[in-house]
């Protein structure tokens, strides 16, 4: 049965670069359920990533409430909120961002390490969960001896070894060719997404579309429409023009 | 996050050994010209140092350093062996005396006369000859390094020979022959040192009415050296200073009446300031060149005091692999220096200050680092 994992209500965020203030966020709602994929998509600069970064508790909203697994993390005290988004939430970033001095094994089990395991028990977590993403061969290589391909792999194997409930991705396939796009994204949807997880991903790319459950398209800090998996099977392309004043998206 | 924090630090060959090297380059220069200047400070009193046996030092109240002889009457002698609490009141003659070299040349040779019946005062190693030889007739002692330097002449096949026993000086016109040769600390003046009686002494010094230059003296057992150096002063009206203070009066003179200190201090500041900024900017450019590594790690939950962990592991890191090449530099170029005129004393202290001066650096270096990491918005992450 699925659950809420993302609620947001009415989400204000703002920037102040000092001599201008740059509104990033405009009254977002949104709500994603478990079991599904949800993309964020919208031209640059719209508040995607603002959104992710709220979402996942790494930037405080300025207004409105965003509520992960019933979980305010505005609400919670430094620590706990670094225990939350140690313990429930994985990351993967358009650059990859594997400490380039550290194998794939080793940086793989650093969310483990982070959440207090033993390093000899992390790394062989770490390499277990390498194994299912397809590189059980390569745990002793250097990122810098990696595909890029190959290291969106290690990031997600990183995303997912600590059996986070939401996973949160910017631009995963950005850096990639469509085909090893593909790749990522099918293996991401097939081991990242179960009925108590969801995956919110940011993302330009059209060419993954098909691989969401629904699209939330942004544009000047609001969500000007959702798409559900009906609508995309349905109206083929999405994301064409804008339509209706958001709604929060309905889970089925 | 230890090993993670190890990694990232010696994970880049270049970037680490560039840091060890920054931080060993300023260990070097923070260690080395204060090691020559502790040496240089040693050297203005280490005639004192040799001269272990008496307790106390009295001289002509005007005296300021070592060198700085102001003769006094012969008979105030005997005025310090009358003082309470003195066990012996020996003479000693010092003075600089140019030495007449077999092949002709002058040499300004510092000449100490010695009791004639004791000895006391004279050379505590020997290398050639023995102490009780200087009552031979015309025996002088030679220090090594005078013999083998500036005393030393040109051989026949024109290589320079040193001064060996049997040879033979002249003193004011005196004959001396050389019967020893002993191992002495050098000297600020690096002037060699020639040992003879306290009698012979006279007859090389140039004719002058005083020509006493120290009394020495022994405390009886249990003395209190302080109150006894206050005896002396009261009962004779000269200076009295124990070992000690007559080291402190001499190494004062030197620090307030030289130029040493302000070159040196200029020199050790400048080393100090060079080595924390390489030290310091290298790691800290360490620290920003990571920034994005650290926010990714706050992104995945790594709280700012785990960061701050592995900033400070990293800092100690290097600090003491590159202190310890650095110091161990310091001992190499000491070593390799030690038989040459070059001043080089690398005490404990110094090893201390300098430890602390590295750790200041790394210290301050990982403190400016650690407001940059603990600043940093892990929302960064999710910038391309």
């Amino acid at each position: 049965m699925p659950t809420l994992a993302v609620h947001c209500r009415d989400v204000f965020k703002t920037y102040d670069t000092g001599d201008q203030k740059v509104v990033a966020l405009r009254g977002v709602d949104l709500d994603i359920h478990t079991g599904r994929l949800m993309m964020l998509v919208g031209p640059s600069g719209c508040g995607k990533t603002t959104l992710i970064s709220v979402i996942a508790g790494i930037l405080d909203q300025d207004a409105g409430v965003c509520r992960v697994f019933g979980e305010d993390l505005t609400h919670l005290r430094q620590k706990e909120r670094l225990r939350f988004r140690a313990q429930n939430i994985g990351f993967v970033f358009q650059a990859y961002n594997l400490l380039p001095t550290l194998t794939a094994a080793e940086n793989a089990a650093i969310p483990l390490i982070i959440n207090g395991l033993k390093r000899p028990e992390a790394t062989r977590r770490a390499a277990a969960m390498l194994d299912r993403v397809g590189l059980g061969d390569r745990l002793g290589s250097l990122p810098a001896q990696l595909s890029g391909g190959q290291q969106q792999r290690v990031a997600i194997a990183r995303a997912l070894v600590h059996d986070p409930r939401l996973i949160v991705c910017d631009e995963p396939t950005s850096a990639l060719d469509h085909e090893t796009g593909h790749r990522v994204m099918e293996l991401l949807k097939a081991i990242a997404l179960d009925a108590r997880k969801a995956l919110v991903i940011v993302t330009h790319d059209a060419r993954i579309f098909e691989f969401a459950d629904g699209i939330a398209h942004m544009d000047d800090g609001h969500i000007i429409r959702l798409e559900s998996r009906e609508d995309l099977v349905g109206a083929g392309e999405p994301g064409a023009a804008p339509t209706a004043p958001a709604e929060p998206f309905a889970s089925p | 996050m230890n090993y993670i924090a190890l990694k990232m630090l010696m994970g880049d060959r270049g970037k680490y050994l560039g840091i060890v090297m920054g931080l060993t380059f300023a260990s070097l220069i923070m260690t080395q010209q204060p090691a020559i200047f502790v040496g240089l400070m040693m050297r203005s009193y280490s005639f004192i140092t040799d001269v272990g046996l008496p307790d106390i030092w009295v001289m002509d109240p005007k005296v300021q350093f070592i060198d700085d002889v102001k003769p006094l009457q012969d008979m105030k002698l005997f005025r310090v062996r009358g003082i309470e609490g003195v066990e012996w009141a020996m003479p000693l003659y010092k003075g600089l005396i140019k030495a007449r070299l077999a092949n002709g040349n002058f040499q300004t040779c510092n000449v100490i006369g010695l009791d004639d019946a004791t000895l006391i005062g004279g050379p505590a190693v020997m290398l050639e000859g023995r102490l009780e030889d200087l009552r031979r007739g015309d025996a002088v002692i030679v220090d090594r390094d005078g013999a083998v330097e500036k005393l030393g002449m040109p051989g026949p096949d024109g290589k320079p020979k040193p001064l060996k026993v049997g040879d033979t000086l002249e003193l004011n016109d005196r004959r001396a022959i050389v019967v020893g040769i002993a191992k002495t600390t050098r000297t600020f003046q690096s002037q060699p040192v020639i040992y003879t009686t306290y009698t012979r002494a006279m007859l090389y010094a140039p004719r002058e009415r005083k020509l006493l230059s120290f009394i020495l003296v022994k405390a009886r057992p249990g003395q209190d050296l302080t109150e006894l150096t206050r005896r002396i002063r009261r009962g004779t009206g000269l200076a009295a200073y124990t070992q000690k203070g007559f080291q402190k009066l001499t190494y004062d003179y030197f620090m307030q009446n030289t130029g040493i200190p302000i070159n040196f201090g200029i020199s050790v500041t400048l080393g100090f300031i060079v080595g924390a900024a390489i030290a310091g900017q290298t790691f800290y450019n360490f620290t920003m060149e990571n920034l994005r590594q650290f926010g990714v790690l706050k992104a995945m939950g790594a709280s700012n005091g785990t960061l701050l962990r592995m900033i400070l592991l990293q800092a100690t890191l290097v600090g003491a692999i590159g202190y310890g090449l650095g110091v161990g530099l310091t001992s190499l170029f000491g070593w390799a220096m030690r038989n040459t005129i070059l001043a080089f004393k690398f005490p404990w202290q110094l090893l201390v200050y300098s430890g602390l001066g590295v750790t200041l650096i790394c210290v301050f270096a990982a403190l400016i680092s650690i407001r940059k990491v603990i600043a940093l918005e892990p929302a960064v992450v999710f910038k391309g």
